[in-house]
């Protein structure tokens, strides 16, 4: 079927809840006409408002009720409408979820699932449009995956679902508007193994969630060129691909990470770490990254342009990598159909 | 308060304050010699709060708590021997020694886990009662946490969330009155914290937290309460931390020390309280007393030589268990 990636949410989800009747859907909005851009859209009318609730605006609680709720043989999907509302969660989710397993001498069981979705665009502004990839890839014990399509989307939801540990998957507001086929059938996608959304042989470029659709804008521009790059998309960075990050770069030589958060510390800094110690030999050119300004996400349309990473930006990187001269060519800019107001 | 207790269980109750005592005292024994390294939170001076809860609750009924929980552990019914273990940090203690003294559990028999982070288990309780209540409200789930508790956000935040669903769970505040060496009033406007969840709509009662008659009785009241349906209700039990917050010594002549409170507590000592009952209501002889004493000093002394005697995890276990294996 032919769906978007909000769709391809709700499928996964519906599917999860039909399966497994310990499957439960709770957070803020989960039940309301809106129904978190539409992935939970029809299941409190399908499943009841048992087994779809919403809750009390209280983060930090519902976490741990979710983790309670798991250890008593439920299965919760915890819903965000922001990623930004996780930090009022962290202590839950990093000293409890991320430690029980091991902490208890691998007693315990967690299979629940946080999904978030990072806002961008229209103005999120500086606690609307966070992306915390980092700090659960820093903290040993939580999972966390970042679907780009709609068909990872519903792989991945399933797969966290049917994970016994903890899950945590951000989602991204533009990639909502994504349509693509995706299989019918329950599936699941293994949590671990990263996706190469273009194969090329000068650079790679490791890219995840929304960075991907900018490097793919940036790797058709660069096609004209005659430069061909590879597109690696992690999807799963907690656990990290390195195979196939550190395979890529043995064949193209030169890396390039763009993530949707900011450099300092952040995902890319563990993927060019990874590169650094583990394939520094194959390098031809010292590693570039790709992040969001070193400021908090303004408002002004014009800064917040300037504040994200896009294709423009990959180019230039591009070309500073394999020595050439960049002419400033005009750059076909993404056009994204996402308007406010949320 | 004056209730209708049979001698077995009394004698129960007795037994197990006894041998929460007794455990504590041999932990503060081996303290000194370096066999236990990792922090211990002793809970003497409590001992009727864990046994009464406990022996209310049974292992049916499932309990989170916190890193003072030597004494939860013994009154649940876990394995001695396991908990020397774990103190030890042995591979065969309750968490294969990855979790230490702040970190005990016994599933088997419903201590799910506890945890160093004040209050954060108390959401946890909440959330495995949704789960009670999902299957025909099975069990309660209790949070065990001491007056430090109130100060954190969670605790009206998972009250609000219970009462909203009418859910299967029992708060339980342990109020020594201390939060590490700051008094309650010095933390809270009002100490009266069995109300704290009334506005929220959660009814509170405070009780003698060393009589351990009481603490047993009202709680198994609000078990049955709850398990009829009942809403979350929420046990202050006041009492005394004999011990110094971490470490195994005593600190009544510290300033924070209230001394009147101190040797109040001192003067009644909760095994005393309940080993008088049993002397003079029942007539429970001084030979008995003793053969009970014997065989919980025996059991302290096994579980130590077990400890003792077990391995270390090796360096291997170190990468075991960050991720539980998926059995697709």
């Amino acid at each position: 079927m032919f769906i978007n990636y909000g769709q391809a949410l709700q499928n996964a989800l519906d599917q999860a809840m039909e399966q497994d009747p310990n499957v439960i859907a709770m957070g803020i909005g989960v039940d309301d006409h809106k129904a978190i851009f539409g992935s939970t859209m029809g299941l409190v009318q399908k499943y009841g408002a048992k087994r779809v609730f919403d809750t009390p605006l209280a983060e930090a609680a519902m976490t741990g009720v979710a983790i309670g709720a798991a250890l008593g043989g439920l299965k919760p999907v915890h819903i965000h409408i922001r990623v930004d509302f996780l930090y009022l969660a962290l202590d839950q989710l990093l000293n409890l979820a991320a430690k029980w397993h091991y902490m208890f001498g691998m007693q315990g069981h967690l299979p629940f699932v946080v999904r978030a979705v990072i806002g961008r665009s229209w103005g999120q502004g500086a606690q609307h449009s966070q992306s915390l990839q980092s700090f659960f890839m820093h903290v040993p014990g939580i999972k966390l995956v970042m679907p780009t399509t709609p068909y990872d989307a519903k792989g991945l939801l399933l797969a966290a679902i049917a994970d016994p540990n903890p899950v945590v998957m951000i989602e991204h507001r533009l990639l909502y508007y994504i349509e693509d086929e995706v299989p019918e059938k329950p599936f699941t996608m293994k949590l671990g193994p990263a996706v190469i959304r273009r194969h090329g042989k000068d650079v790679t470029i490791v890219a995840n969630s929304y960075m991907v659709v900018e490097a793919l804008t940036a790797a058709k521009f660069l096609e004209e060129q005659k430069i061909d790059v590879e597109i690696v998309d992690p999807v799963c960075l907690a656990p990290l691909d390195a195979e196939t990050i550190l395979t890529s770069v043995q064949k193209t030589g030169r890396l390039l990470v763009v993530d949707t958060s900011w450099v300092c510390c952040g995902a890319s800094s563990e993927i060019a770490a990874l590169v650094a110690e583990k394939a520094h030999d194959a390098l031809h050119a010292p590693i570039r990254r790709l992040g969001t300004q070193p400021v908090s996400c303004p408002v002004s349309k014009p800064l917040e342009e300037e504040f994200y990473p896009n294709a423009h930006n990959i180019v230039e990187v591009v070309y500073s990598m394999l020595g050439k001269k960049w002419e400033n060519q005009k750059i076909p800019s993404l056009t994204t159909p996402f308007k406010g107001p949320f | 308060m004056q209730t209708m207790v049979d001698l077995q269980t009394i004698s129960e109750l007795y037994k197990i304050m006894l041998k929460i005592r007794l455990t504590e005292e041999k932990v503060a024994e081996i303290y000194p010699s370096d066999k236990i390294q990792s922090p211990i939170h002793l809970s003497i001076g409590q001992e009727a709060v864990a046994a009464g809860v406990c022996m209310a609750l049974g292992p049916e009924n499932k309990i989170f708590s916190t890193y003072r929980s030597h004494g939860i552990f013994v009154a649940k019914g876990g394995d001695l021997r396991l908990m020397f273990a774990e103190l030890y940090g042995k591979e065969t203690g309750c968490a294969g020694g990855k979790g230490g003294s702040m970190h005990l559990l016994a599933p088997e028999v419903g201590f799910l886990g506890s945890s160093a982070i004040v209050a954060s288990t108390i959401p946890l309780a909440t959330g495995n009662a949704l789960a009670s209540d999902y299957q025909d409200r099975k069990w309660v789930s209790t949070a065990f946490f001491g007056d430090g508790a109130l100060g954190e956000g969670v605790f009206y935040e998972s009250l609000n969330f219970a009462i909203l669903k009418n859910l299967p769970v029992l708060y339980i505040c342990e109020n020594n009155g201390l939060a590490v060496h700051s008094r309650v009033e010095d933390r809270h406007h009002n100490s009266d914290l069995y109300r704290y969840g009334e506005r929220l709509g959660v009814t509170g009662s405070r009780h003698d937290g060393d009589d351990v008659l009481t603490v047993y009785t009202v709680t198994k009241n609000a078990i049955k309460d709850i398990l009829l349906g009942g809403p979350p209700i929420l046990l202050e039990f006041t009492t005394c931390r004999w011990s110094e917050h971490v470490g195994p010594g005593t600190d009544h002549d510290e300033m924070y020390r209230d001394q009147d409170k101190v040797s109040q507590a001192l003067a009644n000592d909760p095994i005393n309280r309940i080993q008088k009952v049993l002397q003079t209501q029942f007539e429970i002889t001084d030979g008995q007393l003793s053969t009970w004493r014997n065989n919980i000093v025996d059991e302290i002394n096994q579980a130590v030589i077990f400890a003792e005697e077990s391995s270390f995890p090796s360096p291997e276990d170190l990468y075991q268990g960050v991720f539980m294996k998926q059995d697709i």
